[in-house]
């Protein structure tokens, strides 16, 4: 017991060292974000396949902390192809609210940062972007308009003090200044008819208190998609409802992407929810990609023990199992992380090569890759993921 | 003192009396008033429990399911009596609950406990873990003071807690450990029945197959029986013996965990059972989606309740309240659909009734 205490124990002369190198590092960060008159070609690019939305590309977000540099995600590389819908899925703190918050530029900053890889996004109109470097003026353009995002909670995600009707309205007002208030309130009625409110004149009038859990999450999906993303980005949309009310918000999103033709990033620790809607799935642990693919694969063919456990701890209705299984142990601490794999304290299937260091990405078909060493013969190795050096950003 | 967790096979003589219930609930009703806001007058009532029966056996779980808002938790309290009933009977082990005086309460307490939902809300952020537990075992007199120490050390190694985690406090530990603490706190009393209010609801899916298993493994060892609340019909399906679909404080079906989920019976909840996800991305669901969302409790739709999102609705629904009745063996059901003609002529006269009355009025008005 001593022993822990010792690990975690910081001392003053150590945290104010820590503080001083973490202002210094997210000053400069901060300042090159802001600078608006920045060159476009440091932030404009090209995708590697113009038919992705997006491709994050070994994206680095790091918390600068009083206790260290929490690495909440660390080389994520995965594709979101046009139309389609990918799930992510994993535990709570694996990183994945904070991939999709990068891609929104909508960190808790400044002590979080996207301090390495790319994050490429496809506008649509020919030019692509490179997130991570885009200043804060071109992202306010592209948030809202081009990139939007359903929230976990609609109760905290509407104000409690503007009427919904003002709440949809200022999205298109923002993005459309040159329509009239008519026109926008047109709009938003259309919006609103369209996520399924039947009486939606009254609803303009309301205060969000006068609706229910599954209304208000339609009101945010209406001010989600005001402007017709290409992206839509829901993050936990349905973990606050209930399977009736789910399965009507679900339904809905899966028919408005069609309509639109948009794209949807769906973060959800239901693998149910997932096999349901998602084309593609990506399942992260501890701030990585451990294994993706399409749901069919990850669904019937789960290579990483991880994603195995996952899918064994869940009852299903239908199938009696004497004994839930549990996968042991618990998350490792993100201030320390290991150099070895993440997962292999816990994992019951460890081999020899396990020892060494984290495991590559490994292509085991098209479009399935795994971080295993077990699947190490079995396909072609594609690359490690890269940690940036925070001493390196100064 | 404590004869359950000291003699392993006082679990092995409950066992001869396994078709006993342990908990009989009959026609709970359990309404809120509306005060208005000056004179405190009761303007109208949230009928949060209208009526609901049903037994538990003794070492049987029972899974009470339904959308939130339908009064699940409510129930599960009113039982307990954290609350006051506003009619009905709840009978444990042969007491009327609440028949008992203050003194007699106090002494029943300790044979049944709650467990809640959350685990962030519900330990006191201001003492250590050991305390959270001992409180109540000191309290009540579980042990005697000279073997304290010992009984809370086996409390929290049979919970999954390392004896060292008694002098740390709930901040310092994730959700999954904190449920392990409800759990050792309710179990320290060593008590008969647990009501799980929604017990894995705030968990990650692989913390909640451990907690799920760890309730599964004290029911075995300690011969508990409890009331599980949730609405994730997946994790009721694997834990429950028997379940109870709830809708708008009334109960629409109870039976056999395997009976109900191969065969449900009302339309609601083939609506629910049909809208649980499932793992798997080649089986299409047949989804019922229904329409709308729970109208409010205060003031619920007259006949049955379910009338006005019910794909199956007929002209009597809306009028007759369904009787609740043995559709087929163990499966009770409150539906107009398995009416037999008996049932059928009573519900047509009601209908009438209710009918006539909706036109008196008018007619009254007119005359005026």
């Amino acid at each position: 017991m001593a022993e822990k205490k010792k690990s975690s124990y910081i001392s003053g002369k150590e945290s104010r060292k820590i503080t001083r190198f973490n202002r210094r590092v997210t000053k400069k960060l901060e300042s090159e974000r802001a600078d608006a008159n920045k060159d476009p070609k440091l932030y404009t690019t090209v995708m590697k396949n113009p038919q992705n939305v997006v491709e994050f590309d070994n994206v680095c977000t790091y918390f600068f902390t009083d206790v260290g540099v929490v690495k909440a995600v660390d080389g994520v590389n995965f594709d979101v192809p046009r139309n389609s819908t990918v799930g992510i899925v994993g535990e709570s703190g694996c990183g994945k609210s904070v991939t999709s918050l990068s891609l929104m530029q909508l960190l808790a900053r400044p002590s979080g940062q996207t301090v390495g890889g790319e994050i490429r996004f496809n506008k649509g109109d020919g030019t692509a972007y490179n997130i991570v470097n885009t200043p804060n003026a071109i992202m306010e353009h592209l948030r809202g308009n081009n990139i939007s995002m359903i929230f976990q909670e609609p109760m905290t995600a509407l104000n409690p003090v503007f009427r919904i009707g003002a709440q949809v309205d200022e999205v298109t007002k923002l993005h459309n200044p040159e329509m009239t208030d008519e026109q926008v309130k047109a709009r938003t009625l259309e919006m609103l008819e369209l996520v399924g409110i039947a009486n939606k004149e009254g609803v303009y009038n309301m205060y969000p208190h006068e609706l229910s859990g599954g209304m208000r999450q339609r009101i945010c999906i209406a001010i989600a998609l005001a402007c017709s993303p290409t992206l839509i980005i829901a993050d936990e949309p349905t973990t606050a409802l209930d399977v009736t009310i789910q399965a009507q918000i679900l339904e809905l999103l899966q028919d408005l992407k069609d309509k639109l033709n948009s794209s949807i990033m769906l973060i959800t620790h239901d693998l149910g929810v997932v096999a349901g809607m998602a084309d593609y799935v990506v399942v992260m642990y501890a701030g990585r990609v451990i294994e993706k693919g399409t749901a069919e694969e990850i669904f019937h063919r789960p290579c990483h023990p991880y994603t195995i456990g996952l899918m064994k701890s869940k009852p299903v209705v239908g199938q009696k199992v004497k004994k839930l299984y549990n996968i042991p142990g618990s998350v490792p601490n993100p201030v320390s992380m290991p150099d070895y794999c993440y997962f292999r304290d816990r994992c019951e299937m460890c081999c020899e090569q396990c020892q060494g260091e984290y495991p590559p990405e490994i292509k085991l078909s098209a479009t399935h890759f795994v971080s295993c060493y077990r699947y190490y013969d079995e396909g072609t190795v594609m690359g490690y993921p890269k940690s940036v050096n925070v001493e390196e950003l100064l | 003192m404590n004869k359950r967790l000291c003699m392993p096979d006082a679990a092995a003589a409950g066992a001869s009396a396994q078709n006993e219930n342990i908990l009989e609930v009959k026609n709970l009703v359990k309404w809120f008033p509306i005060k208005s806001s000056f004179f405190k007058k009761t303007i109208g009532n949230v009928k949060a429990v209208d009526g609901v029966s049903f037994n538990i056996k003794r070492r049987q779980t029972m899974g009470l399911v339904g959308e939130s808002g339908c009064g699940k938790s409510t129930c599960g309290r009113t039982i307990l009596r954290l609350q006051e009933k506003t009619s009905g009977d709840v009978i444990f082990d042969g007491q009327d609950v609440f028949a008992l005086s203050n003194d007699e309460l106090r002494k029943m307490r300790p044979r049944m406990q709650l467990v809640f939902q959350d685990p962030y809300s519900s330990l006191s952020p201001r003492l250590p873990v050991g305390e959270i537990i001992g409180e109540a075992v000191r309290e009540h007199k579980i042990v005697p003071s000279n073997e304290y120490d010992e009984y809370i050390r086996r409390i929290m190694e049979v919970c999954g807690l390392p004896p060292y985690y008694r002098e740390r406090y709930p901040h310092e530990f994730s959700g999954g450990q904190r449920q392990r603490i409800c759990i050792a706190r309710a179990l320290a009393l060593a008590p008969e029945f647990i009501v799980c209010d929604e017990p894995v609801s705030a968990l990650d899916v692989s913390i909640q197959a451990q907690i799920i298993n760890l309730l599964e493994q004290l029911q075995d060892d300690f011969g508990l029986t409890y009331l599980f609340i949730s609405h994730d019909l997946s994790v009721v399906e694997h834990i429950s013996d028997t379940v109870g679909v709830m809708y708008l404080g009334t109960m629409v079906e109870y039976a056999e965990t395997g009976q109900i989920f191969a065969n449900p019976l009302n339309p609601y909840t083939k609506a629910l059972f049909s809208a649980i996800p499932v793992p798997d991305p080649s089986f299409k669901l047949n989804r019922i989606i229904l329409k709308g969302s729970i109208p409010s409790p205060a003031n619920p739709p007259k006949g049955c309740k379910f009338h006005t999102r019910c794909e199956h609705c007929m002209e009597i629904c809306k009028y007759a309240v369904p009787e609740w009745k043995e559709v087929e063996k163990g499966h009770f059901c409150a539906c107009h659909l398995y009416n037999d003609a008996e049932a059928n002529a009573k519900a047509s006269e009601e209908m009438a009734k209710a009918r006539a009355s909706e036109i008196e009025p008018v007619k009254a008005e007119i005359e005026l």
